[in-house]
């Protein structure tokens, strides 16, 4: 009897069935809080990664524009927006957007360049026309890079959005400030865990969708 | 608008720049973490990332510790710690030491692997044993990722450390969370300017000493490197 003075309960069972819609519905907000910032950041980094190609000058100071941004504190930006946003998950979806933005306009960037010179040839010699190139061609060969960068984007994003829990949003990280407000380790460890898997299972499928769309990667490896 | 004239009011109120709520106080703190922190995790990482980069072995762990990190939510961490180990500076240090150790050890471990072969054979065919080959060859070669890897630690602790007065520790965080509890706007963004000025400061800081400590002869092209190497180290 001792001992569970001193065990502490990480996870209480009972607890997690009682609370399954909660659990559920954070989990969900938790998606969309990731999903709606990485597909915007892809909308936006997509054009911008073209511009930095045709225009080589634009590039570093898109690089530089987008590392600053990276740079400042995530719970910094979220409560700069309140201002502007008060505390809507418009003040989350914004800055977790401007993250994604210097990982994915780098990787579309790098991907897009490494492209081979005699392939482009070929394909313009084959009579592509500049944009069929771009996206029968280039863009295919560069989905490796590109996937890897969306890949990073949207882990990254996964842990950002607890810190959201802060201004009222947070799908997950909501459990993390139960677990410290009601010193209640349960909350934490469901918080924690599923977020981690989250993370796991998003980059993992995002590997699986570029083993897909690559198969004549798969053969040569 | 109203706020920003809040804000203005609030860096103008000398009695927020003076005692322990002060500002000199908060940044003081703040920086006195991040710094203890950044240098533990040095202490901890950069042998480990050298020493695995230089034998080879371990590698795919050194690489796959920047990803698990990348994936363990900070915040969720800090709290972790607290409830772990109640409140007070030592359990926010170890969380903030966690969380700065796994891009020191992947950048480092990645610059070394990524000194030419040929140069490393040249420096053995010149004698040099292996001790030396790592501190005279491989390191100073290594140094503009080395460098990425500390800058991108530092500016995360800085920010993390924020989060840390979540659970009670001083620093610039307390303004922000402090301002919330207390429906104080104009604290809030104070505080957000203030952490956000010292995480520029950092990155732009740790650029300068970058410069200095990157041998010449690799500072044209170290960024080009570490875009590579960073691209790479995500596909792996």
């Amino acid at each position: 009897m001792t001992g569970q003075i001193l065990a502490v309960e990480i996870l209480n069972w009972d607890w997690v069935g009682r609370n399954l819609d909660t659990v559920g519905g954070r989990l969900v907000e938790h998606i969309v809080l990731t999903l709606v910032p990485v597909a915007l950041g892809f909308l936006f980094a997509f054009p911008l990664a073209l511009a930095a190609i045709r225009w080589p000058r634009l590039y570093a100071p898109l690089l530089g524009f987008t590392g600053f941004l990276f740079t400042i504190p995530s719970l910094a930006l979220f409560v700069l927006m309140i201002p502007f946003t008060g505390l809507s998950v418009t003040t989350a979806i914004v800055p977790l957007t401007l993250y994604t933005l210097l990982i994915l306009v780098r990787n579309t960037v790098e991907g897009l360049n490494a492209v081979p010179r005699d392939v482009r040839e070929a394909a313009e010699a084959m009579g592509y026309t500049p944009l069929r190139q771009l996206f029968r061609v280039e863009l295919p060969l560069a989905l490796p890079v590109i996937i890897a960068g969306l890949r990073i984007a949207t882990v990254t994003t996964i842990g950002l959005v607890t810190i959201t829990a802060v201004i009222g949003q947070g799908g997950l990280g909501f459990f993390f400030i139960t677990g410290f407000t009601r010193s209640f380790p349960t909350a934490l460890t469901v918080g924690l865990t599923l977020s981690v898997a989250l993370a796991v299972i998003a980059d993992l499928g995002l590997l699986g969708v570029q083993r897909v769309m690559t198969p004549w990667q798969r053969e040569a490896a | 608008m109203e706020v920003l004239a809040g804000v203005v009011e609030w860096f103008a109120d000398p009695a927020n720049w003076s005692g322990t709520d002060g500002v000199p106080n908060r940044v003081f703190q703040h920086v006195w973490y991040s710094v203890v922190a950044t240098v533990l995790a040095l202490i901890i990482a950069l042998p480990l990332g050298l020493t695995v980069g230089h034998t080879g072995r371990g590698g795919a762990l050194a690489i796959n510790l920047s990803n698990i990190g990348r994936s363990v939510p900070s915040f969720g961490i800090i709290i972790l710690a607290f409830l772990l180990a109640g409140f007070g500076f030592t359990p926010a240090l170890v969380a903030l030491t966690a969380l700065a150790i796994p891009p020191i050890v992947t950048n480092s471990y990645v610059g070394v692997r990524a000194v030419d072969p040929e140069v490393r054979d040249s420096a053995e065919g010149m004698g040099l044993t292996g001790w030396q080959v790592l501190r005279d060859v491989e390191v100073p070669v290594a140094m503009p990722l080395i460098m990425a890897g500390v800058r991108t630690s530092a500016v995360q602790v800085v920010s993390t450390a924020t989060l840390a007065a979540f659970v009670g520790l001083g620093g610039l965080g307390r303004y922000i969370f402090d301002g919330l509890q207390t429906q104080n706007l104009p604290e809030v963004i104070a505080g957000a300017i203030l952490v956000a000025g010292l995480a520029v400061l950092t990155e732009l800081g740790l650029s300068r000493v970058q410069k200095t400590v990157v041998p010449k002869g690799l500072q044209a092209s170290h960024q080009q490197t570490a875009v590579h190497a960073q691209v790479q180290s995500a596909s792996g």
